[in-house]
């Protein structure tokens, strides 16, 4: 861990280029994330908005991200990218070996439930399902036989300190439940990627905390996880913040450098 | 997704949503009910008309020669009625060569019947069916004795004054005393009692149990025929359905050449069997099962039509859903399995609703009508699966709408 927090970040040194390589070349194996010149373009009735004019960002595995920006930097874009919910006009996503970005929908949706585990700004659970079957749910699509899928579910949530709400739904849990619930979901088919989306967003700071206390004893564990946000605060919990603006990466730094240039960190 | 968690997923919106799922299946409820009572009717009305109206009538394998067909089902124009009254009676004469010409182990006998009043001394006068019969008559129709004996050949060759009565008869005749070897009167004269005669049920609220026979040259014959060397009939069954039509061509060719007919005269005698008699009937249930069909046939297509459009609103109501099962991994398949299997199980839902109210209507229109009513297992069968292919044809399109949402898109949705 400590190995890797000492690094510079890939964005800005040399090694990138090793890394990255030539189009079309498979990154080494030690690289989870590895982007080439993606761009993404959307027609806003007729007017072309450019979200993502050509981002290189590479991700090692086991590696603690936050990825910035203020709202309109394309941050969102770059998730939906990441988390294989969408795909590039141009450029190449190569996730955990795989060139993701040719996909077609049905192999996107594997990719979906075998590498990412999501966790949503509103939690997105299903409101009518107990917590046991929200976390069951990646399971079902993975085709796992029932029993199996009940008791991974029920470690999953054990592990999030929910193992005596199994059969709450959603409306009977605290917000930072139904955050570790969603959490638990994103874990239980032991994803490359855990991928959070604002994930403190709807929750109040004490709850936020929690949260991210679960992302940091992950990180420890070796989980690779990418957080998206808008607060500053919540990137300085990650290892490495990567900071967006117009659809480009605007810095990349360690965190005592992200913490640094905030002004006095947290 | 697998089959079975599909299920369970509609199962517990139907649970939840009860008031809205039941109007939504009523469509398919009612298309199925009405299937269901209809071809109830239709089919409870076939057995009745090959089981026991035509089946008591007219035997297996056999066929009647008549000068005309006593068994009308349905309309005969008045041209036919005027030839029918035209045509000559059947005589006595006419029994010998017709029997020669009929291959070996065929049975056959000649019979005549009328509707006559019988007296015994225990009872006021009872109006009965009596039919004077040759030997192989009870063989013919399968009928037996209860108690007593059927005739010998004997009595059936020297006409001996005895008879068979029928069980409703004998109780209204002897309400009070055994009526083996007791007399009744017909047209004057005394007959002995030798047999109780098997029941042969009821149709339409008729009882088939009323009945006398007497050998054919008993006096009783005189009765039943102004004519005295005319018959009402001979009855001819063959061993296999296969010589039967054989048979009949070997009577027609004898008839015609008693009745001295060109080849391009019609017969004017009639050999009636009892798909002459069910020919009718077949070409009327064919009207009414495309009555009975085409009829529940509209409402299923409205009922498809408002389950798709309740799928298409559930489909609208639940695209964060969708884009929250396409996010861990639902691939496009598994979206519309889960839409068809919900659509499927909502109108199966309707169709088993409907199938028991069919059925219950049925069996109720059995309870308060004469009308024999029969619930085809078959029909229950087909019933769910137009439930379930109703659901399928409707839920197409809503599913593969769902299956089609972007998941970015479907996930922005609240």
């Amino acid at each position: 861990m400590t190995n890797e927090t000492d690094e510079a970040p890939l964005s800005t040194t040399a090694e990138r280029q090793i890394v990255v390589g030539a189009a079309g070349q498979t990154p080494g194996k030690d690289w989870v994330i590895v982007t080439r010149g993606l761009k993404r373009e959307y027609d806003m009735g007729g007017e072309i908005v450019r979200a993502l004019r050509g981002v290189n960002l590479a991700v090692r595995r086991n590696e603690y991200v936050a990825i910035m920006g203020p709202s309109g930097s394309g941050k969102s874009t770059l998730m939906n990218l990441i988390g294989c919910l969408d795909t590039p006009n141009e450029g190449e996503y190569w996730l955990n070996g795989q060139l993701v970005s040719s996909m077609k929908d049905d192999d996107l949706a594997r990719v979906r439930n075998k590498e990412i585990g999501f966790v949503f700004q509103t939690f997105n659970l299903l409101p009518r399902a107990s917590a046991l079957h929200n976390v069951e749910l990646p399971l079902v699509y993975a085709g796992i036989s029932s029993a199996e899928r009940k008791e991974r579910a029920f470690e999953a949530l054990k592990s999030v300190k929910l193992g005596d709400r199994v059969h709450h739904r959603p409306n009977e849990l605290s917000g930072g439940q139904r955050q570790r619930v969603a959490i638990a979901r994103a874990l239980v088919n032991r994803p490359s990627i855990l991928l959070a989306d604002e994930p403190t967003g709807n929750l109040d700071s004490a709850t936020s905390e929690e949260i991210m206390n679960v992302f940091e004893s992950l990180a420890d564990t070796g989980q690779t996880v990418i957080m998206v946000t808008h607060e500053p605060d919540i990137a300085a919990h990650a290892r490495r913040v990567v900071v967006l603006r117009d659809g480009l990466i605007a810095s990349d730094d360690r965190r005592e450098r992200f913490a640094a240039k905030m002004g006095g960190g947290h | 997704m697998p089959f079975f968690e599909a299920v369970r997923l509609a199962l517990a919106t139907i649970r939840v949503q009860k008031l809205k799922s039941f109007f939504t299946a009523l469509g398919v409820c009612i298309g199925v009910m009405f299937l269901i009572a209809v071809v109830s009717i239709v089919d409870g009305m076939g057995r009745y008309m090959e089981e026991d109206l035509v089946g008591k009538l007219i035997a297996v394998n056999s066929f009647e020669l008549r000068h005309r067909p006593n068994i009308n089902i349905g309309d005969v124009d008045d041209a036919t009625w005027r030839e029918y009254a035209r045509r000559g009676r059947i005589l006595e004469s006419d029994v010998q060569p017709v029997v020669d010409a009929l291959p070996a182990g065929t049975r056959w006998s000649m019979y005549s019947e009328a509707s006559l009043m019988v007296e015994s001394q225990y009872s006021r006068p009872r109006r009965a069916q009596i039919t004077a019969v040759g030997g192989e008559y009870f063989e013919i129709k399968r009928l037996d004795v209860t108690a007593g004996r059927l005739f010998t050949p004997g009595e059936i060759s020297q006409g001996s004054s005895v008879v068979v009565i029928g069980p409703d008869l004998m109780k209204r005749l002897f309400p009070t005393v055994d009526a083996l070897g007791r007399q009744v009167k017909i047209g004057g004269k005394f007959y002995t009692v030798v047999g109780i005669g098997e029941s042969q049920g009821s149709a339409f609220g008729m009882s088939f149990d009323n009945y006398v026979y007497a050998p054919f040259r008993s006096p009783v014959h005189r009765l039943l025929n102004a004519q005295s060397n005319a018959i009402d009939a001979v009855v001819v069954q063959t061993e296999a359905a296969e010589a039967l039509v054989e048979a009949q061509e070997s009577v027609r060719a004898v008839m015609r050449g008693r009745h001295q007919l060109r080849p391009s005269q019609k017969d004017d005698f009639s050999l009636q069997t009892a798909d002459t008699a069910l020919e009718f009937w077949n070409k009327i249930r064919g009207y009414l099962v495309l009555a009975g069909v085409a009829l529940p046939a509209f409402g299923l297509v409205v009922g498809a039509i408002v389950i798709m459009n309740i799928m298409l609103v559930a489909v609208a109501e639940r695209t964060h859903e969708i884009g929250i099962r396409k996010a861990l991994g639902a691939k496009r398949r598994d979206i519309m399995i889960q839409f068809l299997i919900e659509a499927s199980t909502l109108s199966t839902f309707g169709a088993a609703l409907g199938i028991a109210a069919g059925a219950g209507l049925a069996l109720l229109i059995r309870e308060v009508s004469p009308m024999p009513t029969y619930v085809a297992p078959w029909s229950i069968g087909v019933g769910v699966l137009i439930g379930a292919g109703v659901g399928i044809l409707s839920g197409v399109y809503p599913a593969s709408r769902a299956s089609l949402l972007d998941p970015v898109v479907a996930l922005r949705q609240e």
